[in-house]
């Protein structure tokens, strides 16, 4: 029999899974972690003791109250922790759970939930053992009760930036210095799109003021020059108003905004379109989160960054648009209700866009000799000789250079390699092509076994 | 010098290990990244150069994180518990 699956089990794959189950579908919710909660309410091991409080801030009550329900569907969902989709196809799923047992599941319907990771650009010095993705920064502490270093620099631009950086000092890490590529002359213009969500503007303000009160060094509008270290990171260099600064250092976190995870609604068929605010291309769907194939719905950033408020709405909209194409009374009220709030949400989000713009002269800037895929250790220089023998579609440069052929499938250099073909090219962003997800989307063991 | 520095959850059951045939100890509810980093500054070396690697997404996405058990198995440390006895061992990459 096919199932209805859900894939993620962050706060869109949960809420949806909480939809369905309400409407008396039982869906199959499958997620590579081995707890619920995604990356963002992503839960510490079970023998771990701090409140909720001291995880997510502001944002335990929404955590915690994602974390029940997850409990409460225990019995009414198939729910399969550490559980790989890695590949997909017209109606079924190939599956590993726990690393090492391979199976198929065939669906009716799929919701992707597949999340985001942190987005990247490449910096002189960023393969060094030290440093970090914001996002792992947080999860190190969050996840182990670990700072990634003794004196951190936190860098970069997002929402994530000060956050991560008031968790670190709030945890007792020593934050070295805080440095925000985006200016705080951006940040003063988005401000009337930042006030549509007053609460979350509020915490912003907040972490900023606390780090201030705490005399943790903020440097805002800097260019990131680059991390020195011979095995290790020691320390970070930066520019701002044309005057270098260095500081020691023995970790870094750095990302710039978050990036979508696509490559299994790529696998499933769905058509991309390039999304300007995203700086992607994004899996289209409907305002009521179908995807363009057939029986597949999109819901949470893996279809476009929204954050974690969104991703818990767009969950539950593409449950209820997946149980009215089912035939089964859904809830148009409700549905119309989430569409407008996540029109707020948009436009907020815009907000955010102008807040931490966009690197836009990085490219111009990356160094020959800067390595930009880490897996393959491809430099910019290398990518920048591929397009000047003629490539300018990015899956034709990757099979010049090897850019984004490792084992991480371009999810950390894609971005960035994108960038430096469409500056070197002299084409716009988005006419450089799209990386195309292959299967595997993660690397397998030789010795699976098969399950009967 | 460890690379990571642990602030909370102190209070926890030690677990002891192998890092390359030595022994070592982590924690109950350690990655094995973490019970590898609180002791050492590295996980692995790079296929292409072999300079040091520590892993850096530690959500599973990067693949800079695979280390050896003496099973033969290949996991990601970021994404794989300590377990008593675990023999762990670390590529030291290729250079090119």
């Amino acid at each position: 029999m096919s199932a209805i699956v859900i894939i993620g089990a962050g706060p869109a794959g949960i809420r949806a899974a909480q939809t369905l189950v309400a409407h008396g579908v039982h869906p199959v919710l499958l997620d590579e972690a081995s707890r619920g909660g995604g990356q963002i309410y992503r839960q510490q091991p079970a023998n771990f003791r701090r409140p909720a409080k001291a995880l997510y801030g502001f944002e335990a009550g929404k955590a915690q109250a994602l974390h029940n329900t997850l409990e409460q569907l225990h019995g009414q969902i198939d729910y399969r922790p550490e559980t790989l989709v890695w590949n997909a196809e017209q109606q079924v799923l190939d599956t590993l759970q726990q690393g090492q047992l391979a199976d198929r599941l065939a669906f009716d319907r799929v919701i992707v939930a597949t999340g985001a990771t942190d987005r990247v650009l490449p910096i002189p010095g960023w393969t060094l053992p030290g440093v970090y993705t914001l996002g792992a920064a947080q999860i190190a502490l969050k996840f182990q009760g670990c700072a990634i270093g003794e004196r951190v620099v936190l860098a970069g631009s997002g929402p994530l930036l000060y956050l991560v950086a008031y968790q670190y000092a709030k945890a007792g890490a020593t934050v070295s210095a805080v440095l925000d590529t985006s200016p705080f002359s951006a940040q003063v213009r988005a401000l009337p799109r930042l006030l549509l969500q007053p609460g979350t503007f509020a915490k912003g303000l907040y972490y900023r003021a606390w780090l201030a009160a705490k005399g943790v060094p903020v440097h805002q509008g800097v260019t990131l020059l680059g991390i020195d270290g011979e095995h290790r990171a020691s320390g970070v260099r930066w520019a701002r108003n044309g005057q270098q600064h260095s500081l020691p250092c023995d970790a870094v976190a750095f990302a710039h905004a978050l990036r979508s995870e696509t490559q299994l609604a790529d696998l499933l068929g769905c058509q991309f379109a390039w999304n300007t605010l995203n700086r992607a291309w994004l899996p289209v769907r409907d305002a009521q989160g179908r995807a363009s194939s057939p029986g597949v719905y999109l819901a949470g950033d893996g279809a476009g960054i929204l954050g974690a408020d969104g991703a818990e709405m767009t969950g539950e909209l593409a449950a209820l648009t997946l149980l009215a194409d089912l035939g089964k009374p859904g809830n148009p009220q409700r549905q119309q209700q989430l569409e407008k709030r996540l029109a707020t949400l948009q436009r907020f989000r815009q907000g955010l866009e102008q807040a931490f713009p966009f690197p836009q002269q990085w490219a111009r800037q990356a160094p020959d000799l800067l390595t930009v895929c880490r897996c393959e250790q491809i430099s910019a220089g290398e990518i920048r000789t591929a397009v000047r023998a003629g490539h300018w579609e990015i899956n034709r440069v990757k099979a010049m250079c090897r850019v984004g052929m490792g084992r991480c499938q371009g999810r950390v250099c894609g971005a960035a390699a994108a960038e430096l073909i469409a500056c070197e090219s002299g084409r716009p962003i988005d006419q450089v092509g799209r990386l195309r997800g292959q299967a595997p989307i993660k690397p397998l063991p030789f010795g699976l076994e098969i399950k009967p | 010098m460890p690379l990571f520095k642990r602030v909370a959850e102190h209070d926890r059951e030690p677990v002891p290990f192998l890092l390359d045939g030595q022994p070592a100890q982590g924690m109950h509810g350690d990655t094995l990244l973490t019970a590898i980093l609180t002791h050492s500054e590295h996980l692995r070396g790079s296929d292409f150069s072999a300079e040091p690697r520590a892993g850096f997404c530690l959500m599973g996405a990067c693949q800079d994180c695979w280390v050896r058990l003496q099973d033969g198995r290949r996991v990601r440390a970021c994404s794989t518990f300590l377990e008593p006895g675990h023999c762990v061992s670390r590529d030291s990459g290729r250079r090119p």
